[in-house]
């Protein structure tokens, strides 16, 4: 604060009530249609309150889901995206972690290139290539698993380079410290490195669930069997199968359903939220 | 650089092997692949694979839905960052100014960041519904007639509010650290001098926040171009009459519902260069701002 303008205070107040609605907006909108009936939309006029159906279409949802759709109950949606989310955000750190180790900690030939190898993954989204990336998962048999769904999705630069960033900062005193006292390299990993890092893992976790959960187009063409439908890939199946006969109100279940893991994420860790996404993109 | 390490040779191999098998099997060879293919071209009956040279992307250059889909692209990828980063811009400068109240104005403002761009899409598809939606509605009563199924210009606006939302977070956050990071001392000194609010904010605020508004934008130009990918099929699908099949879109239209694998892995290989550029321009100016 440089001085007291009251004017302007208020006036920032206000963009930022105005700011926070319309970001709210269409949660709103969504929860609203959540709790009605298919019925409700039909009268023309559209509801801007809560309805009374709130229990009734999420239960059935989370049960039964639309059969008509083709896709599963959501609570099975639910926890496959969990697995998903869970498998990319763990097993990206895991390998990152490893191979971070490995360029800061060691030389040996050829270290350059295996960097280089990795620095490209930076530049290649899965969106950019992936008809051929579709053509290598089929081929290794891997579409309809687990493990076609997130092994593809797990290498990543970032963790990478923020995992090498962090070991970089480590004072030499630690290694000589842990040479003198006879421990080896792993010993030295798994007891001072691993316990040093555990803030900026739990950063990351928190950044990579979100990117996990959040997957659409990956997931959406290596699964066509409905028992792997993710829920972020499965809505769009339900949004087009209604499209004759609108169900709105239980797409917009499934939505609200979909958002609240990585946004009670996002909101209950603000702090770790941040400081990964900060730290990622250095 | 570190002065003390380990000497061993084999055991750095077996701690990165896990993550070169899987940079190799899934990122390098698929991309080798997608360059290879787009030298290829298949038959009408898919028996035959000829090598046909750049004849892919001489087809990419002569076609006019591929020139339609790069204006698109710089259309969506342009109104998408502007209106992103001004809305972002605006709630930051606000924030700024609180004491007590910004964490809780905070918290209210960065959850979007975590709804998938796809659900964001279905989301605003819903209230920009024609028949049912809650602002065709509103827009009606003022007389303005919104049906994005029909009108390209209204399918375009649609998805570039629904991305520019999803965006709105993230660049809050930065904005918000980026001016934290100004000292509040050079402010005080114009405010002494007798600069008003608005002065300041032009001639001092803005200028000194120009590194996170440049690395913004660069990072806003590549989520537009790649990571809107959910936004546009689950709400548009690149239509009405191409008006928002932006290249991401098209690579998979092409390639998985039109089966034109050449012609898909040629677009491939376009999006991989741009990508590359905007990733140096992107390190460059971190570069730049080491040595600052």
């Amino acid at each position: 604060m440089i001085e007291n303008r009251p004017g302007l205070n208020i006036l920032s107040h206000l963009v930022l009530i105005l700011g926070v609605v319309v970001v709210g907006l269409p949660l709103w909108v969504a929860f609203v249609a959540s709790t009605h009936t298919a019925t409700d939309f039909m009268s023309g006029t559209i509801p801007l309150l809560p309805g009374p159906h709130l229990i009734e279409n999420y239960s059935r949802m989370l049960d039964s889901g639309v059969s008509t759709s083709g896709t599963p109950p959501v609570a099975r949606m639910m926890l496959n995206s969990l697995i998903m989310a869970l498998a990319i955000a763990l097993g990206k750190i895991a390998i990152s972690i490893l191979s971070a180790f490995a360029i800061v900690y060691f030389r040996f030939p050829l270290r350059g290139l295996a960097f280089w190898c990795i620095f490209v993954t930076l530049m290649l989204p899965v969106e950019v290539r992936i008809v051929p990336t579709f053509q290598v998962v089929a081929g290794l048999g891997l579409l309809n698993s687990y493990a076609g769904l997130s092994i593809p999705l797990i290498a990543s630069a970032t963790a990478t380079f923020l995992f090498r960033q962090v070991f970089l900062t480590m004072p030499d005193e630690l290694v000589e410290a842990a040479r003198i006292d006879g421990a080896g390299p792993m010993k030295f990993f798994r007891d001072i490195l691993l316990p040093l890092s555990r803030t900026n893992m739990a950063a990351l976790f928190v950044i990579l669930f979100i990117y996990g959960w959040n997957q659409y187009l990956w997931p959406l063409l290596i699964t066509t069997d409905a028992q792997y439908y993710t829920i972020v890939a499965g809505i769009k199946r339900m949004a087009d199968a209604v499209d004759g006969l609108p169900q709105w109100h239980l797409v917009m279940a499934t939505a609200v359903m979909a958002m609240l893991p990585p946004v009670a994420v996002v909101i209950g860790m603000q702090k770790l939220f941040v400081k990964g996404l900060v730290e990622t993109e250095k | 650089m570190k002065r003390t390490i380990f000497s061993n040779q084999l055991l750095p191999w077996l701690l990165l092997a896990p993550q070169l098998a899987i940079t190799f099997i899934f990122f390098l060879w698929p991309a080798g692949q997608a360059i290879w293919q787009s030298f290829l071209r298949e038959d009408a009956f898919g028996i035959k694979t000829s090598f046909v040279g750049l004849a892919n992307f001489r087809a990419l250059v002569d076609s006019p839905e591929y020139m339609n889909s790069l204006q698109v692209t710089a259309v969506f990828a342009v109104s998408v960052t502007l209106l992103s980063m001004g809305v972002s811009l605006l709630m930051a400068v606000s924030v700024d100014r609180m004491l007590r109240s910004s964490r809780i104005y905070t918290t209210l403002l960065v959850w979007p960041y975590a709804v998938a761009p796809a659900v964001a899409g279905i989301l605003w598809w819903f209230i920009f519904n024609p028949t049912i939606g809650v602002l065709p509605y509103a827009l009606d009563l003022i007389g303005y007639d919104w049906n994005h199924i029909q009108n390209p210009n209204q399918a375009m606006g649609l998805v570039v509010i629904a991305s520019a939302w999803k965006q709105i977070s993230y660049n809050f956050l930065f904005f918000v650290a980026g001016l934290q990071a100004i000292p509040a001392s050079l402010r005080e000194a114009a405010a002494i001098d007798g600069a008003g609010p608005i002065r300041r904010f032009f001639d001092i605020t803005f200028p000194l926040l120009s590194p996170t508004t440049f690395f913004l934008l660069v990072v806003n130009i590549v989520y537009a171009m790649f990571d809107t990918f959910g936004v546009i099929d689950a709400t548009t699908e690149g239509g009405p009459a191409q008006a928002t099949n932006i290249m991401v879109y098209k690579v998979y239209f092409d390639g998985f519902v039109g089966q034109n694998i050449g012609s898909s892995a040629a677009q491939s290989v376009v999006l991989m260069l741009l990508v590359i550029a905007l990733t140096v321009v992107q390190f460059r100016w971190v570069e730049k701002k080491v040595e600052y």
